[in-house]
């Protein structure tokens, strides 16, 4: 495990230093529903990734080419701002 | 050259507050603290200060704007009381926990209910577990000078502070007084270079993140130490002061007590009425004296040891109740500083003051007798009193 640092190791007033540290915390973990993202059904409308409030939605070259679940809570939003014509984006329960 | 001036304790603090021309002052008027809002507000429609004046829509409001002000490296200050004060109580702590120099301008009030606007030290007693540093005034020469320093105090041990006179007491009460000029006053504080800042695109920070289990601990460890450390600070900037302004400034101030036999402890204002009482009793050979706290946050504990150890009877007057039932905040940290002593003195407690009851000279003649007693039979008869309250 690694060693954490000691209180006289760390930045005064909790304050965090190193810029984008946030990539190394994993939260998905914390999630108990699960987007599934359909490519077949998409329309990359990219509405999912506008409102993604995590940036799990991971776009290549103008396309939801999926998610990152080290990072997504599985708040549900992606799957609700994805057009109802569309319905590409399902929530399902988190089995580990 | 200093101008001598007669100012109320509230126009003394607001023209502190011109010279030290503060980047940002959020505040929300609350009586008895009132006029130094608006004296400075009017110093910045006047173009007198170059402060970024926010009037807000609460205390609670207020600290947190100073807070998101101080965050960015801004010199930030505001004034409240009583309630203002109580409203603030959750962003108080946030400030400390930051690590942020914001100063109060505050002046103390009781705390309702009943509903009062006069003096007793309720208010600011109440966050005396804040980490906020914490200076008292006994007059409003004390409360501009004080103001002053705190500036430099909380910059210099990143930690905020409040400064408070007496409401109406002092902070309506006028009196004449030593002003340093505007240039003293700066060279005095200096410019604030915040050792980080929220918005320097060039070094970008995290403020207020989330700790768990795993932090949180360390980052209080830490603070804690900040507040330990302090007090050497303070020292520091209080004999820089005292020698720029000619006029003494400690961690408390003993008047006669080298030789005492009793004495009395108290805050603010009332150290003045205890010094004519003392002087009498001087007059007819009786060994009184005085310890008035100035800084009570961080708690003086050692230095006052060494002091009151000497002193055989020791009467500590709180004007404020912890409603703990052992006695006011000032007698419990007290004990509590002379506990593992050798020798100990003999305490009592006395609240006095509450709302704005008036502590004469005939009260604190009644609280030397009762020393006196004791001295004389070596036993406390009661030692948790209430003076000048209707039996």
């Amino acid at each position: 495990m690694k060693k954490l640092p000691n209180w006289k190791e760390l930045p005064m007033g909790g304050l965090i230093l190193e810029a984008g540290s946030a990539e190394n915390y994993k939260t998905g973990g914390w999630r108990s529903i699960k987007p599934i993202h359909d490519k077949d059904k998409c329309i990359n409308c990219l509405n999912c990734w506008i409102y993604c409030p995590d940036s799990s939605i991971i776009v290549e070259d103008g396309k939801v080419v999926g998610i990152n679940y080290e990072f997504c809570k599985g708040c549900g939003i992606c799957a609700h701002e994805c057009p109802p014509k569309v319905a590409a984006i399902s929530m399902v329960e988190e089995r580990r | 050259m200093s101008k001598i001036v007669a100012k109320t304790g509230n126009e003394s603090m607001a023209e502190a507050m011109r010279q030290i021309n503060p980047d940002v002052v959020a505040a929300y008027p609350i009586t008895p603290s009132t006029e130094i809002v608006q004296i400075f507000s009017s110093y910045v429609a006047d173009g007198l200060v170059d402060t970024e004046f926010l009037a807000v829509e609460s205390e609670h409001s207020a600290m947190s704007a100073c807070i998101g002000s101080a965050a960015t490296g801004a010199r930030t200050m505001t004034c409240t009381a009583s309630q203002g004060l109580a409203l603030m109580w959750e962003m108080l702590y946030i400030a400390t926990g930051l690590r942020l120099p914001i100063v109060i301008a505050g002046v103390n009030r009781a705390l309702s209910a009943p509903i009062n606007i006069h003096c007793d030290h309720s208010d600011t007693m109440g966050i005396r577990d804040s980490g906020w540093i914490q200076i008292y005034s006994e007059n409003a020469q004390e409360g501009y000078d004080n103001l002053i320093q705190a500036v430099k105090i909380a910059e210099e041990c990143c930690l905020p502070a409040i400064v408070t006179t007496d409401g109406f007491i002092i902070s309506h009460g006028m009196e004449s007084m030593k002003l340093l000029e505007d240039k003293e006053v700066q060279d005095f504080i200096g410019d604030y270079k915040a050792p980080y800042t929220l918005i320097n695109p060039q070094k970008p920070i995290t403020v207020g993140a989330l700790d768990f289990t795993d932090y949180y601990f360390e980052h209080r460890r830490s603070t804690a130490e900040a507040v330990l450390q302090a007090k050497d600070k303070i020292i520091k900037v209080s004999q820089e002061y005292s020698h720029l302004s000619q006029r003494k400034y400690e961690l408390f101030e003993e008047y006669r007590l080298d030789d005492a036999q009793m004495a009395i402890v108290v805050l603010g204002s009332t150290a003045g009425t205890a010094k004519v009482v003392i002087d009498e009793l001087r007059s007819k050979g009786i060994k009184a004296g005085l310890l008035k706290i100035r800084v009570y946050r961080p708690f003086p504990a050692e230095e006052l040891a060494i002091v009151l150890s000497k002193i055989p009877a020791v009467a500590i007057l709180d004007r404020a109740d912890s409603l703990s039932t052992m006695g006011g905040p000032v007698f419990i940290d007290i004990k509590s500083a002379l506990y593992n002593l050798e020798k100990r003195s003999k305490l009592i407690n006395y609240i006095y003051g509450l709302g704005g009851r008036d502590t004469t000279l005939h009260h604190i003649r009644e609280v030397y007798q009762d020393l006196q007693n004791i001295l004389d039979t070596g036993k406390i008869a009661q030692s948790i009193k209430y003076l000048g309250v209707r039996e």
